[in-house]
């Protein structure tokens, strides 16, 4: 995994709720999934128009935010399907951090499994958040520092956001999963050899043929 | 933790191979269900790796996601079966994960094959790659959908990493009114609670209306929690679990059953236990529910009228519902009953089980089809439609005028091309009425199956209760 310390640039202001994983990642564009492409049908119903060419009015094909890296948006940004596409879209796109209120919790959780950064600010912020980063064609700097877990925004303004210890060690560090937990594979094991005993009907299975 | 302990609380407590710290923790996974959507991806990922799957006895696969659903199919009937539904075969077989593939007596939709294989157990920790596997908390598991990088891990390591979510419980009390059915339950929840309420819980439901349901109808329930952002929801196992699964090909016999259901019994929330949030409903305001937007949280009784967008306070549910109301080619303020239809799905993990096609058949037969509809019944899997085939549903609904097709997700999803199109106006049993999910700009209107089957006939969105049986089906 990439690792995620310091990201400086444009934040696009997407004020909308309930953007869920069906908008950002198509179910059409499921089949053909791959990390590299996902990008080209991220928000395919907001991004394009019916005949297939870009809506001027969606913020991320307007000039100056076509580079953005941070994403404000409304409440419950990602909510819906598991699918996990949608953070690979957007990584795809260029963005490494989202701003909202709220996320649905896979994709939350998905994120991070990407080194792409949520962070949840209450909705008063995330107001005076869209309106700093609406306001000069996405000239606006924006900086986010994992390290010291702020955000400072183009007025100079430094808001402090929630990042769990485990969490900031492997965006900084861009520490994979997998190969953190097989080194725990020993407790696996002896937690398997306890706990065949007390529900031996979870190992034992029998056959449906 | 003091004396008086949730279930769900029970529930995690088993599983914790270790604490990670911060309300981290790492949890034992004893049952892991596989799709072709994900699963030849994450399998290939894995080898690319150099890994092995650490208990593949532990798992199952089956394809369903890109599945054709056509009477006579194979895996070349839908544009990507072959790639997905074939890749997941071998690489599945390889790892030596038991694999159900379209000849198979029990292939369907993983969220009707667990649980009726006896796969799902009370007490069990079961994860997918699939947000609806909260559908297994009916029988009283912990169960919830995972990202395709957590099946790698789940793949790999049989554990998952997982933050402890605060706890809910929903208490529904009282007996339901006529025609009024789980999906009803579920979807006037939603409404009323808002599709955010549940994020970051686990969520109980409790109550003498959700004790006096079967298992399939617990599952509709459990299914739908995702659509209010909870990632789980759970039933605590009682007699009604125990008879569901006694005799499943996988679930325990002879004296390992009797120890099983002893520890079972055990399995539910103290008195006095604690709940981060608590909520209650009384069955008897419940109305057979349609909904009317993009979102499962836009829904109303049937015998109501569409909201306008000027009636909302908020200018964002405002904005909300003209953009909805939009799409959905409907206007604020006209009755929801009357509007006309294309389409009806009857399937999917929420509505395709042997109960739900029988509320559907005992509506559909005697009578017909509305000539302008398309009308679909999609067993989800191989056992359902034996079994309802051996009842005669299956010539109800032929008579009727429906199709009945193979199992699989079908046109929940549409992912494997059997799309709605662009305009159409679907009524689904399904779970998602999003923007685009049942293809390019078809319009979704999600309700239980009876109301499903009666708006096929009347050819419009019409009350269930208005459909008095006229046959002889159960
Ligand atoms: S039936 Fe629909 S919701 Fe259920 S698993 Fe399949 S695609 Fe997902």
């Amino acid at each position: 995994m990439e690792k995620l310390q310091l990201l400086q640039g444009v934040a696009a202001p997407l004020p909308r709720a309930n953007i869920d994983t069906d908008i950002i990642t198509p179910a059409k564009r499921l089949l053909d999934a791959n990390r590299e492409t996902m990008h080209e049908h991220t928000f395919e119903p907001l991004r394009f128009l019916a005949d297939g060419s870009e809506n001027p009015d969606f913020i991320l094909n307007k000039p100056g935010y076509r580079d953005a890296v941070i994403l404000i948006t409304g409440r419950n940004f990602g909510c819906g399907s598991s699918r996990e596409t949608a953070v690979w879209g957007l990584l795809g796109l260029g963005i490494r951090c989202v701003i909202a209120e709220s996320f649905g919790d896979i994709f939350f959780n998905n994120c991070f499994q990407n080194s792409v950064l949520p962070i949840r600010l209450p909705a008063e912020t995330i107001a005076e958040l869209l309106a700093e980063a609406g306001d000069d064609q996405g000239n606006m700097q924006f900086q986010v520092d994992v390290a010291s877990r702020t955000l400072t925004t183009p007025s100079g303004r430094s808001i402090t956001f929630d990042l769990t210890a485990d969490r900031q060690t492997a965006l900084l560090e861009g520490l994979d999963e997998v190969g953190q937990t097989l080194k725990e594979d020993a407790a696996t094991t002896a937690f398997q050899a306890q706990d065949r005993t007390a529900r031996p009907w979870i190992y034992d299975l029998g056959t449906v043929d | 933790m003091s004396g008086a302990t949730t279930l769900f609380d029970k529930l995690w407590q088993a599983h914790v191979v270790r604490s990670l710290g911060e309300n981290l923790d790492l949890l034992h996974v004893d049952r892991h269900l596989i799709h072709d959507l994900s699963g030849a991806r994450a399998l290939t990922e894995l080898q690319e790796r150099g890994l092995a799957v650490r208990n593949p006895e532990l798992c199952m696969a089956m394809p369903d996601h890109s599945v054709s659903s056509q009477p006579g199919r194979t895996l070349a009937s839908s544009p990507f079966g072959e790639r997905l539904g074939g890749g997941l075969r071998k690489m599945a077989e390889a790892a030596g994960i038991p694999f159900f593939g379209l000849e198979h007596p029990n292939q369907g939709i993983v969220h009707v094959v667990g649980p009726e294989t006896g796969f799902t157990l009370p007490g069990s920790l079961l994860v997918c790659g699939d947000s609806h596997t909260s559908t297994h908390g009916a029988l009283g598991a912990l169960a919830w959908g995972i990202g395709s990088s957590e099946v790698v891990h789940v793949l790999a390591t049989q554990t998952v990493r997982q933050r402890r979510p605060q706890s809910m419980r929903i208490t529904i009390n009282g007996e339901l009114g006529e025609g009024v059915e789980a999906k009803d339950v579920i979807l006037h929840i939603i409404g009323q609670l808002g599709v955010a309420a549940g994020t970051g819980h686990a969520v109980e439901y409790a109550g003498t209306t959700i004790a006096a349901l079967g298992i399939e109808a617990r599952m509709t329930i459990c299914n739908l929690s995702i659509e209010f952002g909870a990632r789980m929801g759970m039933i605590a196992p009682d007699q009604t679990t125990f008879e569901y699964l006694q005799g499943r090909p996988l679930a325990p016999k002879g004296a390992a059953w009797d120890r099983a259901v002893e520890y079972w019994r055990g399995l539910r929330s103290d008195d006095g236990a604690v709940f981060d949030r608590e909520v209650t409903f009384a069955a008897a305001e419940i109305a057979p529910q349609v909904t009317w937007g993009t979102s499962p949280g836009q829904t109303l009784a049937v015998t109501g009228s569409i909201p306008t967008p000027d009636s909302f306070v908020e200018a964002e549910q405002r904005n909300n519902t003209e953009v909805a109301l939009e799409y959905m080619g409907l206007s604020g303020g006209q009755s929801i009953a009357g509007t006309r239809i294309d389409r009806v799905f009857i399937g999917s993990c929420t509505n395709s089980r042997l109960s739900d096609l029988r509320r559907a058949a005992r509506v559909a037969q005697g009578r017909n089809v509305a000539s302008h509809v398309t009308a679909w019944v999609v067993p989800g899997s191989v056992q359902v439609k034996q079994a309802a085939e051996a009842e005669g549903l299956d010539e109800i609904f032929l008579a009727a005028g429906f199709e009945w097709r193979e199992p699989g997700c079908a046109q929940c999803v549409a992912t494997n091309g059997e799309t709605v199109a662009p305009g159409e106006r679907c009524v689904s049993t399904s779970n998602r009425n999003f923007v685009g999910r049942q293809g390019p700009k078809a319009r979704t209107h999600l309700a239980g199956p009876a109301m499903a089957a009666a708006a096929a006939i009347a050819g419009e969105i019409t009350d269930v209760r208005s459909f008095p049986p006229l046959g002889e089906a159960q």
